[in-house]
């Protein structure tokens, strides 16, 4: 047991270190949602109207309704961020270097996905750091409920990044991850509207966006912060997990998976 | 005692067969070459070994343990050095080894005493801070040599690992390693370089996917040199 341990440590050191040394990485991973929360959010305010829904039990602005959508799209990128290095890490070998431990290989691609959602919480909580210097402030409470949220949600979006470097051969292929992946999550969710105001145009839209795991990701964050619980989100959320790790299992398998394709 | 059996393994990508029963046992102790062309399957046969890759076809056996059905055990006593180069350059030398120590579960003193071990090998312990990008390409290769021993390995594999080296560091590599089997290590090389071979070594020669013979690089090489022999195997079934 210690030795799963041992090896968890490193691996998420060593990907807090490689991202604490690529600072432009660091400050693009904060620039971005800073850049949706202070311009687009500014242009939006007045262009939507909101309702009260729960979790608030007030009127709110448009800029405190996205900030959990944005602590979200920090996972989501991170997650897409991860999967890329594990495909440029295959094409370099040292994932080879991880793949060939005598502990088991579900166990270190755990660890790998441990170690980008704890870069990823980081980012969050600096990204919240400075939305409060904003004047967006949540409940005391809320940041501390947030913290196990994040870990799971940002498992869930890790995993899925784990899924997509599985079947990806090259790093030429990812400005596709791009266009259908993150683009789609990050729009089709509640991450910039409610649910409610996306049925006004489109229930259909709706619907996907009902079905897409983000979006409970984003509703995870959004009711935690504020003190409060969202079970249908915790189950959709940890269902995705379940799914998308499961696949990443299948991909990294040797008898079936990635090695085979990449090298085929 | 063996120390590594390959029995009738053959692998597929898709319809073309990189390995076609291939069978061979080496004994510890020994520095082994596996002698091929570019495409005889050498790094098919190595993914294989090291559990990158499976075959329903043959069976691998490492130190007594199956890599099918005891896949810990086999690559517990494996050590790999890839072809291509696994070190994390922005990190130090001292800081790859623990890494590599953590990543095989060893911590603590176990982890660093052979960690000191493996910085005295290399004869590297005043550059143990010194980033991994400062070395030469010799040296960041006996580092990956040195790294690939410090879970006690009964078996080293290596993959070519004197691609791109000048000769001086291919011959100080060639070296080094032919001293570990003499500590009871074995040494599985592969290469398409004959002169890296000494007489004495052991010897799989693989071509297109086959055996084509296996023993000291003297028996094999007979009345003529060694080069000439495998040329000679090569060749024959190139113009067929």
């Amino acid at each position: 047991m210690i030795a799963y341990l041992v090896a968890l440590r490193a691996i998420v050191l060593r990907e807090a270190m490689r991202f604490m040394n690529q600072r432009s990485r660091f400050l693009a991973a904060l620039v971005r949602p800073l850049v949706w929360l202070v311009v687009f959010a500014a242009g939006f305010r007045a262009a939507l109207g909101l309702s009260i829904i729960p979790p608030y039990q007030t009127y709110i602005t448009y800029e405190v309704y996205i900030v959990p959508g944005l602590c979200g799209m920090i996972q989501l990128f991170n997650g897409m961020q991860s999967s890329l290095s594990l495909v440029y890490d295959r094409e370099m070998g040292s994932m080879r270097l991880l793949l060939t431990s005598r502990l088991p290989r579900w166990w270190l691609l755990f660890c790998k996905l441990m170690a980008g959602v704890a870069v990823s919480i980081l980012q969050v909580y600096v990204f919240l750091a400075i939305s409060a210097a904003f004047g967006i402030t949540m409940p005391l409470m809320g940041y501390v409920y947030l913290f196990p949220v994040l870990i799971l949600t940002g498992l869930m979006l890790g995993a899925l990044g784990l899924l997509i470097s599985s079947t990806i051969k090259q790093l030429e292929n990812f400005a596709g991850v791009m266009n259908f992946v993150i683009f789609p999550m990050f729009f089709l969710s509640s991450a910039l509207y409610p649910l409610w105001k996306m049925a006004e145009s489109s229930t259909l839209l709706r619907d996907i966006c009902a079905f897409n795991p983000f979006t409970h990701a984003v509703e995870l964050i959004r009711f935690a912060l504020y003190e409060s619980f969202n079970g249908m989100a915790l189950l959709w959320v940890v269902l995705a997990f379940a799914v998308f790790m499961a696949g990443s299992l299948i991909g990294y398998d040797p008898a079936r998976g990635m090695v085979r394709k990449a090298r085929g | 005692m063996t120390m590594l059996e390959v029995h009738d393994v053959t692998y597929q990508y898709g319809a073309k067969r990189a390995l076609d029963d291939v069978s061979f046992a080496l004994d510890a102790g020994r520095f082994c070459a596996l002698l091929g062309p570019n495409g005889a399957g050498k790094s098919t046969l190595f993914s294989l070994m090291t559990r990158l890759l499976v075959t329903r076809h043959g069976t691998i056996t490492v130190a007594g343990h199956d890599i099918a059905s005891d896949p810990r055990g086999a690559l517990a006593s494996i050590g790999v050095v890839f072809q291509q180069q696994t070190l994390d350059l922005d990190m130090t030398v001292l800081q790859n080894l623990r890494y590599f120590a953590a990543l095989q579960g060893l911590s603590g003193k176990a982890a660093q005493k052979n960690i000191d071990a493996a910085l005295d090998r290399l004869d590297m312990r005043e550059r143990a801070r010194e980033k991994a990008r400062a070395l030469n390409g010799g040296h960041r290769r006996r580092m990956e040599i040195a790294r690939a021993l410090i879970h006690d390995p009964k078996v080293l594999l290596l993959d070519e690992p004197t691609v791109g080296l000048d000769t001086a560091s291919r011959q100080a590599i060639t070296a080094h390693v032919h001293d570990l089997a003499d500590t009871g290590l074995l040494v599985f090389w592969a290469t398409h370089l004959v002169d890296e071979i000494r007489e004495t070594d052991e010897v799989v020669v693989l071509h297109q996917g086959k055996v084509r013979a296996q023993g000291t690089a003297a028996s094999i090489a007979g009345t003529g040199s060694l080069t000439d022999a495998f040329m000679a195997m090569t060749a024959r079934e190139q113009a067929a």
